[in-house]
């Protein structure tokens, strides 16, 4: 905290320092994180109570998600990660217009991954695999398959919505850095969204496994 | 506020309707929704987020000498979100009301018709609120201290805040993703907590007080800290046993996560699971007493002037320690099969929540109401009004306990004639408890139009608060803040009532 105050517009009027106001969102942003994990937890929590009732259930009908399609929204999420961390990278060096490029990139991974997701959804959704009064389809051996289903698209569409809400920020970022807003001095946004969209990447990393290859 | 009026207003019609086995005021339907509703508002309305976001967000900063929050509009979100969450639920009262008791237990509240989706969606979206609230303390509490300002030098109003935060945090999101299901499985039907589509409705109650056993010390940790503030302020007297308060704070924090399934010894869980959480249920027992025993030994030869916010504060000994024991009573398994479900359990919680967190909230809104508005109310009439809540309190809950051991069901709105006399005791209780509310009300009101200047320093304490004018100008402190002495220094310094140097005018 004995860091000199440099003259700056960013520092707010309760911090002493700009040092103290990034270190303050950073902690912000980490607990935040945490309320994440547990919010995803309890559907964790969901899902391996009802898979340890019904194995055969969850094995069986596992079989009916496409495992390529997921595998390339794996990859997809890990590269957005990448390039999320090299955006960071390049305002840490003061190289706006490379910044405004990988969030770009970062962005039209995120709706890759979006669009790939939406034809798995409306394949499933055209099977009769919708669960709850929707769920009509008969081909998964076993009684009440529909909970796998459940979960699956309890989780992944929970996780949907956070990578939509981190479309939000980026965008919010790529017209923010545009307009000149940041600088190697003051790039806290931006690391903090990163921070965020490496846990929702590391989510997806634990539901692909969790649903499509199972057995 | 108001919410804890309309909680309190629902209380009452209870409480009228009960003074016979007759029909009063309302039908068998009718009770149900109001004994929901004054739950429901009283709990996710009122009790969690009063403590916390009235005297949190006001005196925490003061006390460790922060000029804001650390995210200030988070707070002020925090604040939208909730009074959004509190528009969802009052859309749920008004289009039909609610009738599956505050817990919204599975099956009953996926298959009842009145409005659970609008309801569990409020609750849902103050729970934003409540985790913002959360962060925005313990980042502050972390990053925003004065310096000097060392973990133990830290008043224990602050630990108790911290702890609470940490339980927020921890805790609310389980709840949201709770009520997420519920809401899900009552539009689709998915089947989560539907036993004929291979769900289990007991999972529900799991997943349900996984988050609501620890809220219940959202609402009594907040209190324990204000008297912890309070006896060391009106004993003059440093604090005893400083470290052992903070960490039995985090202790009670901490063990509130592992007790969740005494709430189900009858709902049929395994007996090992109810015998394990009956045994850890003990162990919230003992950080609680020794608070208890610390705050005591420190009244003990201290100079006690028994001004209103004391008058709380020893209420608050009383009747928490009552409170306490019989939740120990009830944690005994055997004795909880035979007491489950009945009077004894509201007993139980109302001396813990009213007589714990509502008399602590009094105490603390006496004790900084001068700080916040500049002005003192009345005295007399605040000791009048502590005496008369004090005794309505007692008169209407302690034989509420005699009745529940007697067998008197809880949420039933209508008894065997046995306890008709007992009834009426009890509601008698609660209109004295109402007379004294409102003078409360009143006078504080009157306090802030037309009340004596109080002075930055009116009880001669040792916390920051009191360093700086009342109210608290913009900015609270003038430049950074230094800690010149501990917060319950009481044998060293002699604090005085006195405007600080850098203010020559009282702050108007």
């Amino acid at each position: 905290m004995s860091h000199t105050a440099e003259p700056t517009t960013h520092l707010a009027h309760h911090f002493s320092d700009t040092q103290q106001q990034a270190d303050t969102a950073k902690l912000g942003t980490w607990v935040f994180l945490l309320t994440e994990v547990l919010l995803f937890g309890g559907l964790f929590c969901f899902y391996s109570i009802y898979r340890s009732w019904n194995p055969e259930i969850f094995h069986n009908a596992h079989k009916f998600l496409n495992v390529g399609l997921g595998a390339t929204n794996t990859v997809v999420l890990i590269v957005s990660s990448l390039t999320m961390a090299l955006a960071i990278r390049s305002m840490q060096l003061g190289e706006r217009r490379k910044t405004i490029w990988f969030l770009v990139a970062t962005f039209l991974l995120a709706t890759t991954f979006m669009v790939i997701k939406y034809f798995e959804y409306s394949h499933k959704i055209h099977l009769g695999q919708l669960p709850g009064q929707w769920y009509t389809f008969q081909g998964v051996e076993g009684t009440n398959p529909h909970i796998f289903f459940s979960a699956y698209f309890m989780m992944t569409g929970l996780h949907g919505f956070h990578v939509l809400g981190g479309m939000g920020l980026i965008t919010w970022l790529i017209i923010k850095t545009a307009r000149g807003g940041f600088s190697p001095a003051y790039y806290t946004p931006i690391e903090m969204t990163g921070l965020y969209w490496h846990l929702v990447d590391l989510i997806w990393i634990f539901l692909f496994p969790l649903f499509y290859l199972i057995g | 506020m108001s919410a804890f009026l309309a909680g309190g207003i629902f209380a009452l019609l209870i409480r009228l309707e009960l003074i016979s086995p007759a029909k009063e005021v309302f039908d068998a339907d009718g009770y149900n929704q109001v004994f929901t509703l004054h739950g429901a508002i009283m709990i996710f309305m009122f009790l969690i987020p009063s403590i916390p976001a009235a005297f949190g967000n006001f005196v925490m900063p003061l006390m460790i000498g922060a000029k804001d929050v650390a995210f200030p509009r988070l707070n002020l979100a925090s604040w939208y979100v909730y009074l959004t969450g509190a528009g969802f639920a009052l859309y749920a009262i008004f289009t039909g009301g609610i009738d599956t008791g505050w817990t919204f237990y599975t099956p009953y509240s996926t298959t009842t018709t009145t409005a659970v989706i609008p309801m569990t969606f409020g609750v849902f979206v103050m729970g934003f609120s409540s985790i913002f609230t959360g962060i925005n303390f313990v980042v502050t509490i972390h990053k925003l201290r004065a310096p000097g300002m060392t973990w133990f030098k830290m008043p224990l109003f602050v630990w108790g805040i911290y702890a609470t935060a940490l339980i927020q945090i921890l805790a609310t999101p389980v709840l949201g993703i709770t009520l997420a299901l519920l809401i899900v499985e009552r539009f689709a039907g998915i089947g989560i907590f539907d036993p004929a589509m291979g769900g289990d409705p007991v999972l529900f109650q799991h997943f349900f007080w996984f988050y609501s056993h620890p809220a219940v010390y959202i609402m009594i940790l907040p209190g324990m800290a204000i008297i912890s503030e309070l006896i060391a302020a009106f004993s003059h007297r440093h604090i005893f046993g400083y470290k052992f308060i903070g960490f039995s704070s985090l202790g009670i924090a901490f063990t509130g996560f592992l007790v969740w399934g005494h709430h189900m010894f009858v709902s049929g869980q395994s007996d090992l699971s109810s015998v394990i959480f009956s045994f850890i249920t003990f162990f919230v027992g003992v950080p609680s007493g020794i608070k208890i025993f610390n705050w005591i030994a420190t009244m003990y030869k201290g100079s006690i002037s028994l001004k209103a916010p004391m008058l709380w504060a020893i209420a608050f000994l009383i009747e928490f320690s009552i409170g306490g024991f019989t939740g120990i009573v009830l944690g005994a398994l055997s004795i909880d099969v035979h007491l489950h479900d009945t009077y004894f359990v509201v007993a139980h919680f109302h001396y813990v929540m009213v007589g714990g967190t509502v008399m602590a909230l009094f105490g603390g809104l006496h004790y900084w109401w001068p700080k916040m508005w500049g002005r003192m109310y009345n005295e007399t009439l605040a000791a009048i009004a502590a005496v008369l809540v004090f005794i309505g309190f007692n008169v209407t809950f302690f034989i509420q306990f005699i009745m529940g051991t007697q067998g008197m069901p809880r949420r039933y709105y209508t008894y065997l004639p046995q306890f008709e006399s007992m009834h009426g005791f009890s509601s008698i209780g609660t209109l004295i408890m109402a007379v004294g509310y409102f003078l409360i009300g009143g006078y504080l009101i009157y306090a802030i139009f037309k009340g004596k200047p109080a002075g930055p320093n009116p009880w001669k304490a040792l916390t920051m608060e009191w360093e700086i004018p009342s109210p608290p100008p913009h900015g609270n402190f003038e430049g950074t803040p230094q800690l010149r002495h501990g917060p319950y220094d009481y044998d060293k310094v002699v604090a005085d009532n006195a405007v600080p140097e850098y203010m020559h005018e009282p702050h108007r």
